[in-house]
């Protein structure tokens, strides 16, 4: 029943695009043998010195870090273009805080089944973590929780709707 | 004649009725959508009170016909179409009925029992062969539990013309939920399988979803936020008293209780995505049945309890597999439609038959494949039907439909030609899960 070659493409193809993605990952992309599998260990890349850039107040404050949803594509979990610039700013955050935790809540919208939109919001989650990971956050600060389509924000049923509530949220469970 | 007491009795049947409408404003509403033709004849006279005190508040006659309309296999006579009002069999006139072209014929008393019981008695005719099919023992009850003693009736009834037994006294689990934002009520709710006398089993702020029978009807399990992440409880609902069984790491979904009662399968990510698992509920160890980076989501046991059909987007949409509860590999089950998912299994008697959600862009609708024959038939007409569940005899089909913004639930026959509407009136309503039989 397992596929582990095809496990392992998978993976190593999803972390490679997520290391792409990130802005911060300026450093050479992993080779596939040595790509973070998950939020595990392996996924800590050495810090970076912080630059202290932020303070406490940043999270309110600061433009960059206010941004705190990424929104995906229809029974997708790849992280667009458009969120690598916030999601450096929080790793860079969760860097200068190592007592800063996360959750990062994964959410759809309300086509397909609930109990595989949990699943789907859960993997939209794991892309978040996985890019903060990259980006240098610790996996201690990241927690993943999928609530799947039982949170949307809008409620039409429609598309200018549904992808308001394609998104996971970062929601600061502890700032410093 | 405008007299005090005939005033009085027009202001009594103003509060009955103002009292009835709102039980039913409270409730869920009943309406058929689409008849059929092939349908039995039927009729049931009302059952007259033969009692000396108050007569019984509902109309045991009325709900067994609403019981054979919805069932897609009978058709009743109208209550006003009803021109001869038999009690007993003596009484009967045959030809009345013929006339009527009706093929079976049900009359019936209530009358006192012991310990301010009421007690009902009844009969069923053949029609075209002037004789009587079966004579019911009379069955008592209080008085609040009239619609469960007409439901009981009504099942009789049905086994002894189309052998094979009725499920119109069971009940249905269903998940409601109300507000906006920051202030969403969750409830798990239980209904009689005609949506009336819904009871609250557990009220939450946060999302409750996927309510399980166990096999003998006493429990349910269902999937609750209240921790903050998705967790697995089981509750017996005449107590009210709950187990919490699963709250790992990542989700905790999709609970199915064996054939058997002993064991619950159930969706777990903590290795790291979706996998299908199974916990003996004695020792509370768990078993994995599927390992693949896929979503794989929503196991339901096959009647023989020796593989799981599940939901799973490993070909790159989700679609329903079948895995032995030893192990070894899944094979792809469902090939008609671009998704398929949330099944409800069923053996008929005459083969196992599953339904499922099938679509693929913005359509999504029900669907019963017959794994004997291969054959899969779509049964309903909306565009978001979604999670079937199928009716201990495989008769009916309950499924959530959206009207507009809002979820309703819909009962369906097995062949689609029947639909009555069970609409809530307050919020939505999603999730039903149609209750196994309940010991006679």
């Amino acid at each position: 029943m397992s596929h582990p070659n095809l496990n392992t493409f998978f993976r190593v193809a999803l972390c490679g695009a997520l290391v792409l993605s990130v802005a911060a990952c300026s450093k050479k992309v992993v080779k596939p043998a040595d790509a973070p599998m998950n939020n595990d260990s392996s996924a800590n890349t050495t810090p970076t010195k912080p630059t202290g850039k932020y303070t406490v107040g940043s999270l309110e404050a600061d433009s960059c870090l206010r941004q705190r949803v990424v929104y995906f594509d229809y029974d997708k979990a790849e992280i667009a273009s458009d969120f690598r610039a916030a999601i450096a700013c929080h790793a860079e955050y969760l860097r200068e805080f190592p007592g800063a935790r996360v959750t990062l809540e994964g959410n759809t919208d309300e086509r397909g089944t609930r109990e595989y939109n949990l699943g789907l919001g859960e993997r939209r989650g794991n892309a978040v973590n996985a890019a903060l990971s990259s980006a240098g956050a610790s996996s201690s600060q990241l927690n993943v929780v999928s609530y799947g389509e039982e949170r949307a924000t809008c409620k039409e049923h429609a598309e200018s709707c549904w992808h308001k509530n394609r998104r996971v949220e970062i929601v600061y469970s502890s700032k410093q | 004649m405008n007299t005090p007491k005939n005033w009085l009795k027009g202001l009594a049947l103003l509060l009955l009725a103002l009292s009835a409408g709102l039980a039913q404003a409270q409730g869920l509403s009943i309406d058929i959508v689409r008849g059929t033709a092939s349908a039995e004849p039927i009729a049931v006279v009302p059952f007259a009170f033969e009692g000396a005190g108050v007569p019984p508040e509902v109309d045991v006659a009325e709900i067994m016909r609403n019981d054979f309309n919805r069932s897609g296999k009978f058709r009743a006579l109208p209550k006003a179409d009803i021109i001869e009002f038999p009690t007993r069999q003596s009484e009967v006139k045959f030809a009345t009925w013929n006339l009527l072209k009706q093929a079976y014929l049900v009359v019936g008393r209530v009358r006192d029992g012991s310990n301010g019981d009421l007690t009902v008695e009844y009969e069923l005719f053949d029609v075209a062969k002037q004789q009587a099919m079966l004579i019911g023992k009379p069955i008592s009850g209080q008085r609040s539990d009239m619609r469960g003693l007409a439901h009981k009736i009504a099942d009789d009834v049905y086994e002894k013309i189309l052998g094979v037994r009725g499920a119109f006294w069971t009940r249905v689990a269903y998940i409601t939920s109300s507000g906006s934002g920051n202030n969403m009520n969750y409830a798990l709710m239980v209904a009689d399988s005609d949506g009336y006398g819904p009871q609250t089993v557990v009220k939450s702020h946060e999302p409750l979803l996927s309510p399980a029978w166990s096999p003998d009807g006493n429990k349910l399990a269902y999937v609750s936020f209240e921790r903050g992440n998705s967790a697995i409880y089981i509750q017996d609902i005449s107590t009210g008293s709950r187990e919490l069984i699963s709250a790992n790491k990542g989700i905790n979904g999709g609970p199915s209780f064996s054939p058997d009662g002993s064991r619950i399968a159930l969706t777990l990510s903590y290795g790291g995505n979706p996998d299908i698992y199974i916990m003996d509920l004695a020792t509370k160890k768990t078993t994995q049945i599927t390992k693949h980076f896929a979503i794989d989501v929503e196991p339901t046991w096959m009647p023989d309890g020796q593989s799981l059909i599940f939901t799973s987007d490993r070909s790159g949409k989700p679609q329903l597999y079948q895995a032995a509860i030893t192990g070894g590999d899944a094979t792809r089950i469902s090939f008609q439609g671009e998704y398929n998912a949330v099944p409800s299994i069923i053996n008929d008697g005459r083969s196992v038959k599953i339904a499922m959600a099938q679509g693929g862009g913005n359509v999504y609708r029900v669907a019963v494949l017959d794994r004997a024959s291969g054959e899969s038939k779509m049964i309903t007409p909306g565009s978001l039907d979604d999670h079937p569940s199928f009716a201990p005899n495989g008769s009916m089909l309950v499924y959530a439909a959206t009207e507009g913004t809002r979820e309703v639930l819909f009962a369906i026959s097995a062949d689609g030609l029947v639909r009555q509407r069970l609409v809530f009136a307050d919020g939505d309503v999603r999730e039903p899960a149609w209750s196994p039989y309940r010991k006679r």
